[in-house]
């Protein structure tokens, strides 16, 4: 065990890697934590719930009454999906965003492993990169067991069928579950400048539960803000703005305008939370 | 005073660390010699901690340098970093994970650590530490001392050059106390240079061959523990019911005698006393053949102990 007889040991450290370790690391922490997979359950939840509500139900629903597509239901299951994600997206899907990029540098704080990780050393700016990674992956991750669960529950409780889209057209089962797809791409796209924001707000405090808290207020501000016709000016501006846009994927042919602009907007949100997050970060004492 | 740098592990100058109005750590200047068991002493709250924080680029200095093993911290951070390991302010774990995954997270943020030798690298730090048995046991499930010995197994990933252990036989048993004792010093014959912060005198007396007193945010000695002790006041302590002559024989050899209480019948005779002007044994056998009633005979080294409160004033570890 002993490395070295001589008096004065002579470290030769390992090559240098490229790093990657400490993100897998990250990945696999987030996914093996029990809270992770509870959030994950009840977001596959809503899809089921909704579509054992629907089926029960005897009273048929005239078109446009309650969520967007969910008169759409009984005809096609693939509808479940898409209904579901329209009642997550404003406040169970930013919840549980805020619970985990809340929790990126907040709860490493509190909990004293962010001491050891800077000293092994983690690198900062490495350690908001990797931190941030893990919130997106769990965006994804949300989006694809949403839209996954939607689509199984979808075809056991009601027929499966080709697909007629908003324009009228009409697409096959292959061609809609690919849109479904594109649907949980858009919809994890579309918390990814929440995510920042939380990993900013998460680098001011070591109280995990207070930076979750807040990020999951400042979601809500903003989509307070967004249907306050006065601040029409701000509401291109709202990272929550183009939350319920991912309906344009459901055309013929498909449009990408929103998909491109909400990709922009989330993007402007990466880059100054981002900013923000590490001018924060990359000096601040580490006391906890 | 310039060294070469090579040959400390740690040096600081004019390091100081304020945090609004209060002053943590107040312009120390510290030399931690490669090589030496090194004991950072101090009542809690003197700025131990924020001072191994500033070594370990954690916490920014508000002015001053720190080197640690020659460089310059923060900026050399990620080259120095690999080369030390930490137990910082006890040690800190993720509750839901298994001793060996804790440890498996931490070295994968070390961009030096191979991943290849990982799993040999952290069953051989477990061993080390004791705890090979629990390695696969949930950290919320460990003791304090268990989960001190998990933080010493995480300074032990890879051979290191200097180990800063804060405080590391904090909840321990006294057989795990021994046990880290001797890893100490088993890592400095391996030639590692240890830097252990510690508010307990008698652990750094056992472990360290150097020491620094820190006190509301100075250093108020730091040297050899030879040096602190002061060497040269070692002295002899006779108790006797013939006090005068007493005094009278030992101011005959030349040493600066006098009465201190009474025990009794009998009275406390102390003399400072230098090897180069008489041994112990020779004032001895004076004294009996000068027909001093000897009731008892002692040689004290003055402990550190009256010597760190001396530095450090009133009420030591009245904080702990």
């Amino acid at each position: 065990m002993s490395s070295s007889e001589s008096a004065r040991i002579e470290v030769i450290p390992d090559r240098r890697t490229a790093g990657w370790d400490l993100l897998w690391s990250e990945l696999s922490v987030l996914f093996r934590r029990r809270r992770t997979w509870a959030m994950l359950a009840a977001v596959a939840l809503i899809p089921i719930l909704l579509a054992i509500a629907v089926r029960l139900s005897t009273s048929t629903l005239a078109a446009g009454e309650g969520p967007p597509f969910l008169s759409r239901v009984t005809q096609n299951g693939l509808f479940v999906g898409f209904t579901s994600m329209v009642v997550a997206i404003p406040l169970f899907l930013p919840l549980t965003i805020g619970v985990v990029a809340g929790d990126t540098i907040a709860g490493e704080a509190g909990q004293g492993t962010l001491r050891y990780l800077l000293v092994a050393p983690a690198g900062r700016v490495r350690l908001l990169l990797v931190k941030y990674a893990g919130a997106a992956a769990f965006c994804l991750a949300a989006a694809l067991i949403l839209t996954v669960a939607g689509l199984l529950i979808g075809a056991a409780l009601f027929p499966v069928g080709p697909v007629t889209l908003l324009s009228g057209d009409v697409i096959s089962v292959p061609e809609a579950l690919l849109r479904s797809l594109l649907v949980a791409a858009y919809v994890s796209l579309s918390l990814l400048g929440l995510s920042a924001i939380g990993l900013f707000i998460s680098t001011l405090t070591d109280v995990p539960v207070g930076a979750m808290a807040a990020t999951v207020v400042v979601s809500v501000v903003a989509q307070i803000l967004d249907i306050l016709p006065q601040l029409a000016w701000l509401h291109p501006w709202l990272f929550s703005h183009y939350w319920l846009g991912f309906a344009d994927l459901l055309r013929q042919p498909l449009d990408w305008a929103s998909f491109g602009t909400n990709a922009v907007v989330q993007l402007c949100y990466i880059v100054i939370f981002g900013a923000l997050a590490y001018s924060r970060f990359a000096t601040k004492n580490i006391q906890s | 005073m310039t060294v070469p740098a090579a040959d400390f592990a740690i040096v600081t100058e004019g390091l100081t660390k304020r945090f609004g109005q209060q002053t943590a750590v107040n312009s120390i200047d510290l030399a931690v010699p490669s090589g030496s068991v090194f004991g950072f002493l101090g009542p809690n709250g003197s700025g131990k901690t924020t001072s191994i924080r500033m070594f370990l680029g954690l916490v920014q200095p508000t002015s001053g340098t720190v080197r640690v093993l020659g460089e310059r911290m923060p900026d050399r951070l990620h080259t120095v970093l690999p080369r030390v390991g930490a137990l910082v302010e006890g040690p800190a774990f993720y509750p839901y994970l298994s001793g060996i995954d804790n440890l498996r997270r931490y070295d994968s943020a070390d961009r030096y650590a191979s991943s290849r030798s990982r799993s040999a690298r952290i069953d051989s730090a477990l061993e080390r530490v004791g705890l090979g048995n629990a390695a696969q046991k949930k950290v919320h499930a460990y003791s304090l001392g268990m989960k001190q010995r998990l933080g010493i197994a995480n300074a032990l990933l890879r051979p290191r050059e200097l180990l800063v252990l804060d405080e590391p036989t904090n909840g321990l048993d006294p057989q795990g106390t021994r046990e880290v004792r001797s890893l100490v010093g088993a890592l400095a014959a391996e030639g590692t240079t240890v830097f252990v912060s510690s508010h307990l005198l008698s652990e750094v007396a056992q472990m360290c061959t150097h020491a620094a007193v820190m006190s509301a945010g100075n250093i108020v000695a730091q040297g050899t523990l030879a040096e602190l002790r002061g060497v040269d006041t070692a002295r002899v302590r006779v108790l006797t019911p013939d006090a005068d002559l007493a005094v009278e024989t030992l101011r005959h050899l030349g040493l600066a005698a006098e009465r201190s209480h009474m025990d009794g019948t009998a009275t406390w005779v102390l003399a400072p006393v230098r090897d180069e002007v008489a041994e112990p044994e020779t004032i001895a056998s004076a004294l009996q053949s000068a027909g001093v009633r000897i009731r008892a005979f002692s040689v004290e080294e003055p402990s550190l102990e009256e010597r760190f409160v001396a530095l450090t004033g009133e009420g030591f570890d009245v904080v702990q």
